[in-house]
């Protein structure tokens, strides 16, 4: 009988799809504008087609009353491994980092499981969008995925978490192509270690031998970089001239959306040193960029800011970088982002604690981040950076209906959420876990 | 000189526990009280009095909270801070000769910042390379005090035990962990040896326990018969048998669960805590009929294959099938921030806020036997608390201000004021060691 019901109840989440709903007398949290208290929203097609204080419910459709209950955009996490990666310590679930030190041509999306039982964990907590990467962070996957030693490794896809397959859950395929830039020592981008600062070289002669050996390693790798980058533009011209002997390069190819400046490379630099290479390094090669996992804020913000170059900060729940840190180093990232104006977005950069995205942005908001900067990073900001801002990240008519109805503050642990949809479509709230939980919950 | 002067000055700094009255808090009490909004005395380290109305002693420093959230310092049942980096003695199945007590760094930075999060007790784990790993003791966060002062007084010592992935991966050629270094094979490499190497043990442990039980009789009896040799890895496990040794299990595993009840069962000994124990839920009924308690994660899965059936509604499930149930760490970076640990609870399975805070104050505490001291804000009981900016479970609240035994520990307007001051002082040093007064600080063995 219970069997039957879950039967039925899945019947019915596919057949809304096609449906066309009105949630009532709900508080309407656009983000991109002012809330509308007790208001109406409808979906139709997969959209959001009116947002309103009275909206007359179309003849067939479902009507949901909110009252009490707030509607918010779904959250987006712009760091993840979702769908490439199942099982963290077991390589064969593992599809995040592959060989070779150019891979512009690899793409995410088309790797993605859409059964993975990540998607399911993360969706009932509101991440209804999320940036899958090829290999996070800069050589993290060494043994993993086998690789993980690249300096491009692919390309990062924007997907909805929901789908029956990776093409009905692509918002953006192309999203961006992951860098990991040549840096000595530090958390992110690639290099040979040392990372010393340079006052205090002359006082460690033997280390300071070894971060010159690092500063070569990585001038070596930026000429290589350099050299690929050239050689990609020799193509373009080569493809342009359209002479006979013109052979296609599949890595090539992938790379001239980049040199048009049409996607964005996203690249791996985290200390302030990193950050300015990179920056002056992407003026020279005159490409887009958006940095992933950045520390140091406070030094390299108004740079950031004055470039015009987004971040992707990496979670907030995290040990300060230096024994001599501030212990809230890691909790006020996001405040010294917003305070230097730099436009930024929140990224788990795991699978594991996706879910805990808001709970994240929380913590940023405690140590001194506003509410609605912290409700930006997880929404509209990610939607923009990843060239999706016309489609999702805000309630707004002709966006994409992915949206969260709860019953309070949505960055708030005790908040329940009470509806789910994606593309319009309503999302059964349960999982794995879920089931595993009611079924042991009966155990006699 | 001038150094050490000063590090002596602020070690002494707290020790000098005043007279202060907590007032107009809302204070969780986690004990008979429950929560109510009023004022907390506390007298030489100890909670004095607590109320809606107290008698506020002469001299007593009054500490304002307007109404902010006062709970128990934090208890966390599963931590390796402080380890010196040698926490995991893996080359022996039985390591129950080691003990975590001889490697403890009062300097651990990380003490400091889990006091920050509002953590005053920690129960500092032996690693889980082993099936029987080492000594374990729960150490209070009294930061730049000495290891010896960290020790928790009066405490009952623990041992790590281990199960599962963990202990066998040493015995599987495929599953060393350091990639490219040849793994010696040890045994055991199944669950089924995990099982063994822990009965062999005791078989040998009750063996060792018999021929002292009948020495202690015949010197008890007047005579002077010749003591049998100490056996300092069988004496650990003597006095698990005797109960004066808690038994902390990692576990994952449902099946490995039930095996070490039954195994503790056959040798006559409990099981004080399964950390981790993700599938706990599945055999609740069982570990509730032992009287174990369970110390797990929040919402941790995937990590491994035996994460894969990890739900978040573990505590909760586990709770409301009488087990009691921590929530813990194991990691220095979420060991800072606990508190919002426990309102996941409140998230996944509907625990109330009480419920939900037990669960990383009271009940590790009764975890660990030292609720008579600490895990709730009682008369009598030590004066161990936080003060939070707002709901102490909520990411959107942060810690103001900590005490240990009525001494304060951490104050956040202090941390932010002394800031300054820092840097000055690393630059000061800095300076020093460029201008070559003195050699290069090299750490031994470097």
């Amino acid at each position: 009988m219970k069997l039957l019901g879950l039967l039925m109840i899945s019947a019915v989440a596919a057949l809304a799809a096609d449906e066309t709903v009105l949630i009532q007398n709900a508080d309407i949290y656009p983000i991109t504008g002012a809330p509308l208290k007790g208001g109406s929203l409808l979906i139709q097609d997969g959209k959001i087609v009116d947002i309103g204080a009275k909206i007359a419910a179309p003849k067939g459709a479902t009507v949901l009353d909110g009252k009490g209950l707030r509607v918010y955009p779904g959250w987006i996490d712009s760091a993840t491994q979702l769908g490439l990666e199942e099982i963290e310590s077991i390589r064969e679930t593992n599809d995040t980092g592959e060989l070779g030190d150019f891979d512009p041509q690899l793409k995410a999306l088309s790797a993605v499981n859409p059964d993975s039982e990540h998607f399911g964990v993360v969706r009932v907590n509101g991440i209804t969008s999320a940036i899958a990467l090829p290999e996070g962070s800069g050589g993290g996957g060494g043994g993993r995925g086998g690789g993980g030693g690249q300096l491009i490794s692919g390309q990062a896809a924007l997907l909805h978490t929901d789908g029956w397959t990776w093409e009905e859950m692509e918002i953006n395929r192309s999203a961006a192509m992951v860098l990991n830039f040549p840096s000595a020592g530090g958390r992110g981008g690639r290099g040979g270690g040392g990372g010393m600062p340079s006052d205090l070289q002359d006082m460690f002669p033997n280390a300071a031998n070894a971060a010159g050996n690092a500063q070569r390693n990585v001038l070596d790798q930026i000429a290589k970089l350099n050299a690929f980058f050239d050689d990609a533009r020799k193509y373009k011209t080569a493809k342009a001239a359209n002479l006979p002997d013109f052979r296609k390069d599949l890595r090539f190819e992938a790379m001239l959306p980049v040199i048009e400046g049409k996607m964005p490379l996203a690249v791996n630099a985290s200390r302030a040193a990193a950050i300015h290479d990179a920056i002056a390094w992407s003026e020279k090669q005159n490409v887009k960029i958006v940095i992933l996992r950045p520390r140091d804020l406070t030094k390299a913000g108004p740079e950031l800011k004055a470039k015009n170059v987004p971040v992707i900060l990496g979670p907030v729940l995290a040990l300060p970088e230096n024994e001599d840190s501030e212990y809230d180093e890691g909790y006020t990232q996001p405040l010294e982002a917003y305070k230097a104006g730099v436009k930024f977005a929140l990224g788990t950069f795991t699978n594991e604690f996706v879910r805990d995205l808001p709970y994240q942005a929380a913590t940023a908001v405690a140590y001194g981040l506003p509410h609605d900067e912290a409700m930006k990073a997880l929404t509209i900001n990610p939607a923009q950076i990843w060239g999706a801002g016309d489609l999702v990240g805000s309630l707004e008519k002709g966006k994409l209906a992915d949206l969260m109805i709860v019953d309070g503050d949505p960055m708030d642990v005790r908040t329940q959420i009470r509806h789910l949809f994606i593309k319009g479509k309503e999302i059964t709230l349960s999982n794995k876990q879920i089931r595993l939980y009611e079924r042991y919950m009966s155990r006699q | 000189m001038k150094r050490i002067l000063l590090g002596t000055l602020l070690a002494l700094a707290p020790l000098c526990a005043e007279t202060i009255v907590i007032q107009n808090a809302t204070v969780m009490t986690e004990g008979p009280q429950g929560i109510f909004k009023g004022s907390v005395v506390v007298k030489d380290g100890k909670i004095a009095e607590i109320g809606e109305k107290v008698m506020v002693p002469a001299g007593a420093t009054i500490i304002e909270a307007g109404g902010q959230y006062l709970i128990p310092g934090i208890i966390d049942c599963h931590s390796h801070i402080a380890g010196s980096g040698g926490i995991n003695e893996g080359s022996v199945s039985v390591s129950s000769m080691v003990n975590i007590r001889d490697i403890i760094n009062p300097d651990d930075i990380a003490i400091y910042r889990a006091l920050a999060g509002g953590v005053t007790t920690a129960n500092i784990l032996h690693g889980s390379a082993n099936s029987i790993g080492g000594q374990t003791l729960p150490l209070k966060m009294r930061w730049g005090k000495s290891a010896q002062e960290m020790i928790f007084a009066g405490a009952t010592p623990g041992i790590k035990f281990a199960l599962g992935e963990n202990p066998k991966r040493s015995g599987n050629p495929q599953g060393g962990r350091g990639a490219g270094a040849a793994p010696v094979a040890r045994y055991p490499a199944t669950r089924m040896g995990v099982e063994d190497v822990i009965r062999e043990a005791f078989n040998d442990a009750k063996g060792y326990k018999a021929d002292w039980d009948a020495y202690d009789a015949k010197v008890a009896k007047g005579e002077h018969p010749i003591p049998p040799r100490t056996d300092l890895k069988l004496q650990a496990l003597k006095e698990v048998l005797e109960g004066k040794r808690y038994v902390h299990v990692h576990c994952y595993r449902a099946d490995e669960i039930l095996m070490m009840i039954r195994a503790a069962e056959d040798n006559g000994f409990k099981v004080r805590t399964f950390q981790h124990a993700l599938e706990g839920y599945k055999v609740a009924k069982e570990i509730a009929a032992h009287g174990a308690g369970v110390s797990t994660f929040s919402d941790w899965w995937a990590y491994k294959i035996e994460a894969i059936d990890a739900i978040p509604f573990n505590a909760a499930l586990l709770t409301k099938k009488g087990v009691i149930v921590s929530l813990n760490s194991d990691d220095a970076e979420l060991m800072r921030h606990l508190n919002t640990e426990a309102g996941k609870a409140m998230k996944y399975g509907g625990m109330n806020e009480t419920e939900a805070l037990a669960m990383v104050t009271i009940n590790p505490a009764r975890q660990l036997g030292i609720d008579k001291t600490v895990g709730s804000i009682e008369v009598g009981k030590d004066a161990d608390l936080v003060l939070y900016d707002g709901f102490p479970m909520s990411d959107f609240s942060k810690v103001l201000k900590v005490w240990i035994d009525g001494a304060q520990y951490f104050d956040r307007d202090k941390a932010i004021a002394d800031q300054a001051t820092k840097e000055a002082e690393k630059q000061r040093l800095l300076d020093k060691e460029k201008s070559g007064q003195r050699q290069p600080t090299r750490r031994p063995n470097q």
